[in-house]
């Protein structure tokens, strides 16, 4: 789907590169034994490595090592065997070292690509440039305090990937479904728990305009952490807009970092890029540069999950699902478990439909995740079963559903413990519809005089009268025979 | 009792053990001596009482027979190692009343081989200078001083005077580009820089990280390698220390040198060469002649360019692994309106000239702009002196040149003052080691003409200090230097 800016003069093109920062999900820091643990009291998880105490030096982590590598590997990206540690210099009260130990010139992941399905069925590659790995800074504190600053090092050290994509988005919509697409191949790596929200995954977007069909690339903006998707939606479509504006009105865009203000949705202009600071880049001198095997990276390879475009293509295969469907439940992990779970010897295409609709629906209404559902995958399977079976019928099937969300049970003890089920005796069944016809012998001689849309006026006294629980099917069969 | 600070480490070893003296009263012995010798400021931190209480818990060892390697041995420590509950300030002003809530390895090593520590030694500013002028506590001055008060040398020079006024019965140093070989030089002592890696970092505030390397100052060639097999060892918290095994060094001694080649680098023995020196330097090959070793020229042709490459790559270093001093966790801090203006006050005042100058230099060496013509360049004929060394060590197995120039000169020398590059060329023999990562032991060779002390260095080759042991002992006792 082509996205352009329309002016009365102009079409305007986006052209947006994504650069990702995620928390690497570890027990200690990258560089120090101290814990990673979010939501601590301020300064109890500080070693002092991440304090910057004179002397100190930093070891690194393999288990980071480990989840970068992973995450290359999510990303269909080049491992690379020799990567080296960099120090980048500036001073900051949260930058502890007065240095950031990151990869620059070698970075442990080089190139790589990921597939994005856009909502017109579409789908397009978005090109990784690399990921390198380094440290997190601290966390400043402004507001506790009108005339003092405080610091949180807790943060500081944690592991840090940066993914940097090509600048190949086109729309804001194209930047929403990488991050979603990201966000869900991390969370299925268990690299990352992309929680935007708690900064655990932080995104920054360069963005720039051209008139449609130029090749060339004009001045960038980039905007500073965005976090959410819908955000860096938001500012990708305003800065853009933005830029045409002072395109038409005769101007130009010069280089600069701008802040994303969730209050209005635009963007604000913080610095110039030519006053950005020379970070002095050398390499580390603590760190030996990082060598991998190719049987380091083979075991890293054997331990991978099925990501979740595989998973998706099976799904559509094994359970005939559509891909709407499929690239729904693959999301996450947990609802594609949770799904091939429940759809275990049943038939997938029904489970699929009760979990994204009546579960879905219930969970969002109670503000639930899916761990928290009161509703386990055994109990939708054998809902679908009991259905098949025509132990209870469709309609029934809504109301057990009820009945399973605020009394957690499996459905056919609730069928039996309320006595849903369904009647398939066909003597029962016909007893009740000549009980039906006898009462209402006007409507009965209507019908045959022609007038057979009374036909549905029948069934619903026959459901009315059996309270659900006569099976349609043999109700509509019935009654055709006896009405003639 | 008098003469027990004259013992050297092994001679006290044997008194202790056979019960002749006890530990307290041989660190009461050089308690004395401290404070007769408080003229020449060798201490900055005296933890004498700390120190008696050390030595009675050694003579608990000897009493219970769990005497270890240094039981009860008084030592110096510079004021580079960081040393739990003791304040350690790298000399400088930056780091006032900072008091480590951990010890360095090295010196973790040495208390857990029983040792007594009697304070912390002068030193220049962040190991920055070949004289201890750029101590923020004031110069030591060299006990061979008559008239005039004479440098001890440096950056090590406290360790230096301490141990050849007898102040400690062996010392730790550090040395960066010559700081443990050219202040032995200066006082006529013995020093060994072990090869980069042998001795963990961890601890040592950071002057040069890919140059530091921590060494003993003793009394004779025999302690340097007893206390040098206490202090190495691989670290996992020094990710660039060895993992390689510390042999018995002191075996070695005694050794036969017959058929040892020594190497002589033609390009050392310029026309301008102090004639004092040379002619020390042919008497020392003469004497190794003598005992059957192979004198042979070698060439070391990058070897002019080392003290310029030296001062970009150690001042790069420096300009980083200092940024951390910046007023906000520890030591001074000088108030400001706004987080820069505390960092330049704090800065402005706690850092020395020369380590202002050194951060300077670097901080321009690293520059965008400059980086690819100095840094870039200056690791590039880094590698070309190292390549020097492998292959010089082709043709022989040991280097000998002096350590130093010429010997002590005045507290205040102006020349020296007025002119960094004179004070750089006191460490024009011994850097370009630092720069290959070898190892290198200075020893007494004799007094020059002004009754001072001059030292000759021995090369070898990396991780192999045993035959550097071997060669020197053997000097050594050609030699026969008389110690203060």
């Amino acid at each position: 789907m082509t996205y352009t800016i329309k002016t009365e003069k102009n079409e305007w093109e986006i052209v947006c590169g994504l650069e990702i920062h995620c928390q690497i999900i570890s027990k200690s820091k990258i560089f120090s034994g101290a814990s990673t643990e979010f939501g601590d009291d301020a300064n109890v998880n500080v070693s002092f490595i991440d304090a910057g105490m004179p002397g100190m030096l930093p070891v690194l982590n393999k288990e980071c090592v480990k989840q970068a590598v992973k995450t290359g590997l999510g990303l269909n990206a080049q491992i690379n065997k020799h990567s080296v540690f960099s120090r980048k210099n500036y001073f900051y009260p949260d930058q502890p070292n007065g240095y950031q130990i990151t990869q620059y010139e070698y970075p442990i992941v080089g190139k790589g690509a990921v597939k994005i399905d856009l909502s017109d069925g579409t789908s397009k590659e978005i090109g990784i440039t690399r990921i390198h790995i380094e440290q997190d800074a601290a966390k400043s504190i402004h507001d506790l305090n009108p005339k003092k600053s405080y610091i949180d090092f807790n943060r500081a050290g944690v592991g840090l990937m940066e993914i940097v994509t090509e600048p190949d988005f086109r729309s804001p919509e194209e930047a929403g479904a990488f991050l979603r697409k990201l966000r869900s191949i991390v969370r299925y790596l268990g690299t990352c728990d992309g929680n935007m929200d708690e900064g655990s995954m932080r995104c920054d977007a360069s963005i720039s305009v051209r008139l449609k069909g130029e090749q060339k690339m004009r001045e960038r903006a980039e905007v500073k952490n965005v976090n959410s998707v819908k955000f860096a939606m938001q500012a990708i479509e305003n800065e853009a807009k933005r830029q045409v504006e002072i395109y038409e009105q005769g101007g130009t865009i010069e280089q600069q970092t701008r802040q994303f203000d969730q209050t209005t949705g635009q963007t604000k202009f913080l610095r110039l890029k030519e006053y950005a600071d020379d970070y002095r880049y050398f390499p580390e001198p603590d760190l030996p540069p990082l060598y991998l095997t190719d049987e380091y990276i083979e075991n890293i390879k054997k331990e991978m999950v099925e990501l979740p475009d595989a998973k998706k293509d099976r799904f559509i295969k094994d359970y005939a699902l559509t891909a709407y469907d499929a690239d729904i439940l693959t999301e996450s992990r947990q609802t594609a478990d949770f799904f091939e779970q429940a759809a275990k010897g049943h038939d997938g295409k029904k489970v699929a439909n009760w979990i994204l609709g009546d579960l879905f629906a219930n969970l969002n209404a109670n503000k639930l995740t899916l761990e928290q559902s009161p509703i386990t995958p055994e109990m939708i399977g054998e809902l679908v079963d009991l259905i098949a079976k025509n132990v209870i019928s469709g309609k029934i099937a809504k109301d057990v559903f009820v009945y399973m969300w605020e009394n957690p049970k499996m459905p056919s003890q609730i069928v039996e413990e309320k006595g849903l089920k369904q009647v398939t005796d066909t003597g029962a069944i016909e007893a009740v519809i000549d009980s039906v016809l006898a009462q209402n012998p006007d409507n009965v001689a209507a019908y045959k005089a022609g007038k057979v849309n009374l036909f549905g006026f029948f069934v619903g006294q026959v459901m009315k009268a059996s309270k659900g629980a006569a099976n349609p099917q043999m109700v509509n069969e019935i009654l055709k025979k006896k009405l003639g | 009792m008098t003469d027990l600070i004259k013992l050297t480490v092994s001679e006290a070893l044997k008194g202790l053990k056979s019960r002749q003296f006890s530990a307290v009263e041989l660190t009461k012995a050089y308690i004395k001596q401290m404070e007769e010798g408080r003229k020449y400021n060798a201490y900055v931190v005296e933890t004498t009482e700390q120190a008696l209480e050390q030595a009675k818990l050694s003579d608990e060892h000897y009493t219970n027979g769990t005497n270890r390697a240094l039981e009860g041995i008084p030592l110096g420590v510079k004021d580079l190692f960081c040393t739990k509950g003791i304040q350690t300030t790298a000399c400088s002003h930056i780091l006032d009343n900072f008091v480590p809530q951990y010890e360095s390895t090295v010196t973790q090593n040495l208390l857990n081989n029983g040792s007594v520590f009697l304070g912390k030694l002068n030193m220049d500013e962040f190991a920055m200078g070949s004289s201890t002028e750029t101590s923020y506590y004031k110069p030591a001055v060299n006990p061979y001083s008559k008239d005039k008060l004479l440098v001890p040398g440096g950056s090590s020079g406290g360790s230096a005077a301490a141990v050849c006024a007898n102040m400690c019965a062996a010392a730790t140093g550090t040395d960066t580009g010559g700081s443990i070989r050219q202040p032995a030089s200066f006082c006529g002592i013995t020093g060994i820089k072990p090869t980069y890696g042998r001795c963990s970092r961890w601890g040592i505030i950071a002057y040069a990280s890919s140059l530091d390397q921590a060494g003993p100052m003793t009394k004779d060639v025999r302690d340097a390698a007893i206390m040098l097999k206490c202090m190495a060892g691989y670290d996992p918290k020094d990710s660039t220390s060895a993992n390689i095994e510390v042999p018995d060094f002191e075996k070695v001694l005694g050794q036969d040198i017959k058929g040892l080649k020594i190497g002589i680098p033609k390009e050392y023995r310029s026309d301008g060469l102090n004639k004092e020196v040379a002619s020390y330097w042919d008497k020392a090959a003469e004497m190794f002649k003598l005992r059957g070793a192979e004198i042979v020229e070698i060439s070391l042709p990058h070897t002019k360019y080392a003290l310029p490459t030296y001062y970009i790559i150690a001042p790069a270093e420096t300009s980083s692994n200092l940024a951390r001093y910046d007023g906000i966790r520890y030591g001074l801090r000088i108030n400001g309106e706004k987080a820069d203006d505390l960092y330049i006050n704090t800065r402005t005042k706690g850092f020395g000239a020369e380590v202002k100058r050194r951060i300077m230099i670097g901080t321009y060496v690293l520059s965008a702009g400059y980086y690819d013509a100095y840094y870039i360049k200056a690791q590039k004929v880094r590698r070309l002196i190292k390549q020097d060394f492998e292959k010089a060590f082709e043709k022989c197995d040991l280097i000998l040149t002096p350590t130093s120039p010429f010997s002590a000169f005045e507290i205040g020398d102006k020349s020296m003052n007025e002119n960094p590059i004179n004070m750089y060329l006191n460490d024009v023999f011994t850097v370009s080691v630092n720069l290959a990562g070898l190892p290198a032991l200075s020893l007494p060779i004799g007094l020059d003409s002004k009754g001072l002390p001059l030292g000759m260095q021995l090369i070898g080759r990396a991780f192999d200090e045993e035959t550097i042991f071997k060669a020197g002992y053997a000097l050594e006792e050609d030699v026969a230097f008389k110690r203060k």
